[in-house]
């Protein structure tokens, strides 16, 4: 896109713009050259190529058709896939676009889930519940109860850079770890756990099988819309003023204060939108398996969001959803090892078992990634569409 | 009284295996710029390597020498585990942001952890320690062999580092990189090998406080998180600042020890356990009033 020619100081006839001329948005192009933009309106485009626009329509319906092609125990999986990739792409707002290094990610999904099933949950339960099982209602309050989180810890992020903020993110998940198994009367306590929030809107339970559709592929169909609302949504904050000042400040601070972006309030809204995300994920996340502990919101469950995003290809929206889908069905992938590598085991009690495989993996594609593919899977693609698009000449 | 001296020595005791922990934050990042996340990684190995050397060398000599020797072979095998680490994942990654480093670091530890956790297996492994838990008393005042044993190999080590950094030319030329890359290039340092020096010493010390804490209950696979309060303890001190990772260390170790004997009296609305995570606290209170730590230099920005 950068090596794209732009004309947009004149129309295809050549007069200069600002007379009476077509909207420059409205221009044409031309046929065979998807690179080639005759207005800003055409490169700024939410898609901004005609084989993008194809693909991703074509990758829509594909994935609007996958429950009556796949089993339930998969598609069970790719909802997991889904919600995770919502959670990366909120990570990928403040690390990868606005470059402020988060390892706190865990702590706002904690906030959201919890949110989430306080609204939800049975008001005569054990644990605290309002029953209001609304799904639009719980989920933007999830969301927004911990974007308030996020303005709350940003302050900090503002006066420290690079590592110290990693650092101190880090810390965040200890204490809201602490915090979760302690609050008992909201969270069931550490072993106990709690029902997750119940995803019903106008009497429709997308948690229970029904006439037309069994519960599994109910909530496919949920997660795999939010996944497009979300991912529509990140992909045009990228483009707007706001996404660019992001990208300015992870270039270089200092030149981006120069050049008028408000540091502080950059960073404030990174973080702000960033738990937003974060929020809505945790919300959902656990109305797939219904159920949910306060351990779960640890140090490893915000590594996995790095790993997806670094992975996926840090700053790319496509690339982090590739991400995110790499490494939830990277278990499922693990479980089938042991029919072809007898000696691995798939008793926990055993050495080696399926489970270290997995971890080692984790810890090795992050490194091999980072070490040969900084762009991640989405580098990856690129290249591959690099060397067709100039085929037979690929060099 | 008698009680608030007894969590203050526990506190020094366990804060200076924090302190030796910080040391080789602080060294890594001195030397490259870059948090290393894999040193819980390389303190749980070092305990696994003692573990198993103590019982193998355990009938040529006495027990305590035994955990001594075993201890100088386990910091070798991990320094030299760390500069392999460093060869083969980090060399290639100079120049990079120190950010993408910090993250391949965290992926080696999830992976090194793994396999040692493979050795410890699911209990705790006992480390063959001479001490234990046994104890001895100054007048009512109960010390555990343990702790003092630990103040002891801190000092020590923190004896060696002055004498290296101070009158060795391998040290001056850590320093001289550490203070200017570029220029101690010119005057013939190699910055090469300071990066890897960097990382084998920081194995080395993250070994040793990996096989002092073990001592008593032994080794179990959650011990890597005792590693990460010395993360804390750096921030405290300042990144870049040796004195302050040793005070920073002591510090944590000390708040440590003393919420965890007075919180349940006094603030028991803080929750079991909250000892764990007050050196998060502690960090956050610190962070508020000077964003760079006790000690560390402020980052100044030329524009």
């Amino acid at each position: 896109m950068s090596t794209a020619t732009r004309t947009a100081t004149s129309d295809p006839a050549g007069r200069p713009s600002g007379h009476a001329t077509p909207r420059p948005g409205r221009a044409s192009r031309l046929r065979g050259r998807p690179g080639f933009y005759r207005s800003y309106e055409q490169e700024l485009a939410l898609f901004n190529t005609r084989p993008k626009q194809v693909g991703v329509a074509v990758l829509v319906a594909f994935g609007l058709l996958m429950p009556w092609v796949l089993t339930d125990p998969l598609l069970q999986t790719l909802a997991v896939a889904f919600v995770f990739a919502i959670g990366a792409l909120g990570l990928n707002i403040v690390t990868g676009l606005a470059g402020q290094v988060s390892l706190g990610h865990a702590f706002f999904l904690g906030i959201g889930a919890y949110t989430a099933a306080a609204i939800s949950g049975d008001p005569e339960g054990r644990t605290i519940g309002f029953g209001i099982t609304f799904l639009p209602l719980w989920l933007i309050a999830a969301g927004v109860v911990a974007a308030v989180a996020g303005v709350i810890v940003a302050p900090l992020a503002t006066r420290l850079r690079g590592l110290y903020l990693a650092i101190v993110t880090l810390g965040l998940v200890f204490l809201g770890e602490h915090i979760f198994k302690e609050w008992q009367d909201l969270t069931g306590g550490a072993g106990v756990g709690r029902e997750a929030a119940t995803p019903e809107m106008f009497g429709y339970a997308f948690d229970e099988d029904n006439t037309f559709l069994t519960q599994d592929q109910n909530l496919y169909l949920l997660m795999f819309v939010l996944l497009l609302i979300f991912a529509l949504f990140a992909r045009n904050l990228a483009r707007s003023k706001v996404g660019r000042a992001f990208a300015a400040v992870r270039d270089r601070d200092v030149a981006a204060e120069m050049m008028g972006i408000n540091l502080g309030r950059a960073k404030l809204l990174a973080f702000a939108i960033s738990s937003f995300y974060a929020g809505c994920a945790g919300a959902l996340l656990y109305t797939i398996t219904g159920f949910f502990d306060p351990a779960s919101f640890n140090l490893l469950l915000s590594v996995q969001f790095i790993a997806m995003v670094l992975i996926g290809g840090a700053g790319t929206v496509a690339g982090t959803i590739m991400g995110a889908l790499f490494i939830s069905l990277l278990p499922s992938l693990t479980r089938e090892v042991p029919s072809y590598l007898p000696f691995i085991s798939r008793q926990v009690t055993d050495i080696p078992n399926v489970f270290q495989l997995e971890q080692i993996l984790y810890g090795l594609l992050i490194v091999g990634f980072l070490l040969f593919e900084p762009r991640g899977l989405f580098g990856i693609w690129i290249r591959i569409r690099n060397y067709w698009k100039s085929w037979p000449f690929s060099y | 009284m008698i009680a608030f001296l007894e969590a203050f020595i526990r506190g020094l005791g366990i804060g200076s295996v924090y302190a030796l922990l910080a040391i080789g934050f602080v060294i890594i990042y001195k030397s490259t710029g870059v948090i290393s996340f894999a040193q819980p990684a390389m303190m749980i190995s070092g305990a696994v390597v003692v573990s198993y050397v103590v019982p193998a060398i355990g009938f040529v000599l006495l027990p305590g020498l035994a955990f001594i020797v075993a201890m100088l072979i386990g910091a070798i095998a991990i320094a030299a585990l760390a500069l392999g680490v460093e060869r083969a994942a980090i060399r290639p990654m100079v120049g990079r942001p120190v950010f993408v480093v910090a993250i391949i670091t965290i992926g080696l530890d999830i992976a090194i952890r793994v396999v040692a956790n493979g050795f410890i297996g699911l209990g705790a492994r006992p480390i063959g320690d001479p001490w234990g838990l046994t104890r001895f008393s100054i007048g009512d005042l109960q010390v555990q062999w343990r702790h003092v044993a630990m103040m002891i190999t801190t000092a020590l080590v923190l004896a060696v580092l002055f004498w290296f950094f101070r009158y060795t030319r391998f040290g001056l030329a850590m320093r001289a990189a550490a203070f200017d890359q570029e220029a101690a290039l010119t005057q013939g340092v190699s910055v090469g090998s300071v990066f890897a020096m960097s990382w084998a010493m920081a194995g080395g010390l993250a070994a040793l406080a990996g096989a002092l804490l073990a001592t008593g209950a032994g080794v179990d696979q959650q011990m890597w998180i005792v590693a990460l309060a010395a993360l804390p303890a750096i921030i405290l001190g300042g990144l870049d600042s040796l004195e302050g990772a040793v005070i920073g260390g002591l510090a944590v170790g000390v708040v440590e020890s003393l919420v965890g004997s007075y919180q349940r009296q006094f603030a028991p609305w803080l929750g079991d356990n909250f000892a764990v995570v007050s050196p998060y606290m502690l960090m956050l209170l610190v962070l508020l009033a000077r964003p760079y730590g006790l000690f560390g230099t402020p980052e100044v920005k030329r524009v």
